[in-house]
C-alpha cells in the first residue's frame, strides 16, 4: 500500500488521513470532498485511477490545508514525525508541502525508526526540501521538470528561483544537468525528468527516453507532472522496479494526454479520464505481466 | 514577504528581493535587502502594515539573485511564459489565463485556482495573494505576460 503526503489549496482545511477515493471527480477522504484541478489532488486522482485499473487497494492520504503560509505543512510534518515510524507503507510519496529543512529532516529520522525502509518518492516542494537538506540520496525517485532539474544541478541554489543563469534550463542540455545533479549528490537514486522527452536515469546514466506521443500543449497544463507521479506511485505499489514503473508511467501519461486532444487551455481532469485506457495499452505494448498475476498468492500489505 | 515588498515599494523605498545567505536559510525563504541604517524606519512601516520580518541580520557575503530569464513559447493562439520553475499561459485572443503549471510550494495550486479562467485584468496578481518563492516566480511570469499583452 502506498501513502501520499501533501497540501490542499484550502486555507482552513483540517489535517486528515485515511483511504482516498475519487467520486464525481472529487477526492474523498474522511468524509471531506476536494476538487481535483492540480497539485496533490491531481496526484491522488491519478493514483486512484491507475490503482483501480491495477486492482490495488486505495492509496492512503495524509493531507492538510496550506495556501503557502506554511502553517498547515508544519502541522502535517509534526504529525508525521509521531506516526510515520509505526506505519507499514511500502511506498511513500511526499508532494506539495512548504519546503522546510528542519521538519523534512525530522520526518526522515522518524522513517529511520522503521525496520524496513519504504520506497520514497519526492516531487514538488518535498523534492526542494530534500535537495536543500542534502539528503536526496535517501529517496528512490524524484520527478522534476526541466527547470527543477536545473535546480538539482546547481549545487548552490536553495530553490529553483535562484538557479544560476549559466545553468540553462534547455531540453538539449538535460544529459549534462543529470550528470551534474549526480556529481553533486543532489539527485535521488532515480530521476524521471518530465519534458518534451522524458528521461529516466540513475547514477549510472540515462536508462530510458520516452518521446512519443508528442503533445506540445501538455507543458502548459497544470497538473500533468502530478499525474505522472500518481501513476508511478501506483505502479511501484505492485512491486515493480523503479525504472520500469517510471517508464510505464511516462508513456501512460503521454498517451492519456494524446487521447484528451489537449490545447494549452485543457484542464488536467480531462486527461485523468484517459489514464486507465492508456495504462492498459502501455502495459500490453510492454508485454509485461503485472507482478501479482505471476504469483497470485502474493498479498499486498495493508 | 511578497506583501512586505509591496508595502515598502509603495512608500518609495528602493529595496531588492533576494535569496537568503546560507546561515539563515531554512526553506522556501526570501529576504528583502535594505540599507541597515534605515532599519528602524523600515521596521516601523512594516509594523504598521502587520508584516514584521522574522529577523533582521547584517550580511557581508553576496546574496543570491533571482533568475531573470524568461522563456516565451507560442502555441497557436496561446502564449506561455516561464519564469524559473513557473509557467503562465494565456489565450491571446481573450487575454484569459488558461493555465498555471510548474512550481512546488503550496501556494501554487491556490494561485492557479484563483487565477485560471479570469482575464489578466480581472485575476488577482500573485503579488497580492502569493506567499512563497514559487509565488514570486509566478509574479514575474505574470508581469512578463502583461507586458507582452500591452505591446
Amino acid at each position: 500500500m502506498h501513502a501520499i503526503v501533501g497540501a490542499i489549496p484550502i486555507e482552513n482545511f483540517p489535517l486528515v488521513f485515511g483511504e482516498v477515493s475519487l467520486i464525481d471527480n472529487e477526492i474523498c477522504i474522511q468524509g471531506y470532498r476536494i476538487p481535483v484541478n492540480r497539485g496533490t489532488p491531481a496526484l491522488l486522482a491519478a493514483a486512484v485511477k491507475a490503482g483501480e485499473f491495477l486492482g490495488l487497494p486505495a492509496p492512503y492520504g495524509y493531507l492538510v490545508g496550506d495556501i503557502g503560509l506554511g502553517k498547515g505543512s508544519r502541522r502535517l510534518y509534526e504529525y508525521l514525525t509521531r506516526h510515520l515510524g509505526e506505519s507499514a507503507f511500502e511506498t511513500i510519496i511526499f508532494h506539495y508541502l512548504q519546503p522546510d529543512v528542519h521538519w523534512h529532516n525530522r520526518v526522515l529520522a522518524a522513517l529511520d525508526e522503521r525496520l524496513q525502509r519504504p520506497r520514497l518518492i519526492a516531487d514538488a516542494g518535498s523534492m526542494y526540501a530534500a535537495k536543500m537538506s542534502g539528503q536526496s540520496f535517501h529517496y528512490d525517485l524524484f520527478t522534476p521538470d526541466v527547470g527543477e532539474l536545473a535546480f538539482l544541478a546547481d549545487e548552490e541554489a536553495p530553490h529553483p528561483f535562484y538557479t544560476r543563469g549559466f545553468i540553462l534550463h534547455e531540453e538539449n542540455r538535460i544529459p549534462e544537468l543529470i550528470e551534474r545533479s549526480y556529481a553533486h549528490k543532489n539527485a535521488a537514486r532515480h530521476l524521471l525528468v518530465k519534458g518534451e522527452r522524458d528521461y529516466i536515469t540513475n547514477e549510472n546514466g540515462i536508462q530510458d527516453i520516452i518521446d512519443y506521443p508528442v503533445e506540445e500543449a501538455m507543458e502548459a497544463i497544470g497538473g500533468t507532472g502530478d499525474t505522472i507521479t500518481g501513476i508511478v506511485s501506483a505502479l511501484l505499489s505492485t512491486g515493480m522496479e523503479v525504472i520500469e514503473a517510471a517508464g510505464i508511467a511516462a508513456r501512460t501519461n503521454r498517451l492519456a494526454g494524446y487521447y484528451a486532444k489537449p490545447t494549452p487551455a485543457t484542464q488536467v481532469l480531462e486527461i485523468l479520464a484517459h489514464i486507465p485506457r492508456a495504462l492498459e495499452e502501455v502495459l500490453l505494448q510492454s508485454k509485461k505481466e503485472v507482478p501479482w498475476e505471476k504469483d497470485s498468492s502474493r498479498e499486498i500489505a495493508q | 514577504m511578497i506583501r512586505a515588498e509591496r508595502v515598502l515599494k509603495a512608500k518609495g523605498w528602493e529595496i531588492r528581493v533576494m535569496g537568503p545567505p546560507p546561515e539563515i536559510r531554512s526553506g522556501c525563504d526570501l529576504v528583502i535587502e535594505i540599507p541597515l541604517i534605515e532599519e528602524l524606519n523600515i521596521l516601523r512601516i512594516l509594523q504598521k502594515d502587520g508584516v514584521l520580518p522574522r529577523e533582521v541580520v547584517p550580511v557581508a557575503s553576496p546574496l543570491l539573485r533571482p533568475v531573470d530569464l524568461f522563456h516565451t513559447k507560442s502555441i497557436g493562439r496561446y502564449l506561455m511564459v516561464r519564469a524559473a520553475n513557473m509557467k503562465l499561459t494565456i489565450d491571446r485572443e481573450t487575454a484569459t489565463i488558461v493555465n498555471v503549471s510548474g512550481g512546488g510550494c503550496p501556494d501554487v495550486p491556490y494561485l492557479a485556482q484563483e487565477m485560471v479562467g479570469k482575464t489578466i485584468m480581472e485575476a488577482p496578481s500573485p503579488r497580492e495573494i502569493g506567499h512563497t518563492l514559487c509565488g514570486y516566480a509566478l509574479q514575474l511570469a505574470y508581469e512578463e505576460v502583461t507586458r507582452q499583452c500591452m505591446q
